[in-house]
């Protein structure tokens, strides 16, 4: 059953969302959470690693989370979804497994 | 309240409600106000995204604080910087960021804006000069 991996850091702080991407294997899912919703933005440093990602893992990012930064889904890379704290639910529910990268 | 008045400089380089860091700073700013110094600013690396507009904290639970920023002019802190190259790898310009308003009380002279965007030649003099440096 295929994993749901979180990061909840900045890509720009850490290199949990590099490392997550690094050892996410192929089908499963990474949602973004808190100040890991950043790496969903379009326009930055991360923004390709980010879309070759999304070649291979599936790409979440919690809706709240960007509007408390500021953003809307408009500046959100085209791929991944955004969703509210019911779907972070679901997903967990439907994954069976939840892997936090912290 | 002191007759000594040194060059104070609030870093900031963490990102907002990911951590307390960004609130934090803010209140050591405002508390920090009654002792007269001469205070500046400096946002550089995650720090930029403390300034972006139309904070909305209402799904996350809590307290926005973005307002807070914009009433700065208040406690007489004319000094604001943004380090261009951390807004730049995040895909921001200043157009992302709110405008921080200031008037002196006594010429009644106005700025709109008194959040300038530096580049980090400029932002590496600004911390040389500083004599106090609180780092968020």
């Amino acid at each position: 059953m295929s994993v749901l991996h979180t990061v909840n850091k900045s890509p720009f702080e850490r290199n949990s969302l590099d490392s997550c991407l690094k050892f996410a294997q192929a089908g499963s899912a990474v949602l973004l959470i808190e100040d890991g919703v950043y790496a969903a933005l379009t326009g930055t440093s991360v923004e390709e690693r980010v879309k070759e990602a999304l070649g291979s893992v599936k790409i979440y990012v919690l809706g709240p989370d960007l509007s408390a930064r500021g953003f809307s889904d408009q500046r959100v890379i085209s791929g991944i979804s955004v969703v509210d704290y019911a779907t972070f639910v679901d997903l967990s529910a439907e994954h069976g497994k939840v892997q936090a990268w912290l | 309240m002191s007759e000594i008045v040194k060059k104070f400089m609030y870093l900031n380089r963490k990102a907002p409600y990911g951590t307390i860091y960004a609130w934090e700073s803010l209140e050591v700013v405002l508390i920090g106000a009654a002792f007269d110094q001469e205070v500046s600013l400096m946002f550089v690396d995650d720090g930029v995204y403390q300034l972006t507009k139309g904070q909305d904290t209402s799904g996350i639970g809590m307290k926005n604080f973005s307002p807070t920023y914009r009433t700065l002019g208040d406690y007489e802190v004319k000094n604001i910087y943004v380090d261009r190259a951390s807004l730049e790898a995040r895909g921001l310009t200043q157009d992302d960021l709110v405008a921080i308003a200031w008037e002196d009380f006594e010429t009644e002279e106005e700025v709109e804006n008194i959040v300038e965007v530096i580049d980090s030649d400029r932002a590496r003099e600004l911390m040389e000069e500083s004599e106090v440096v609180f780092s968020f």
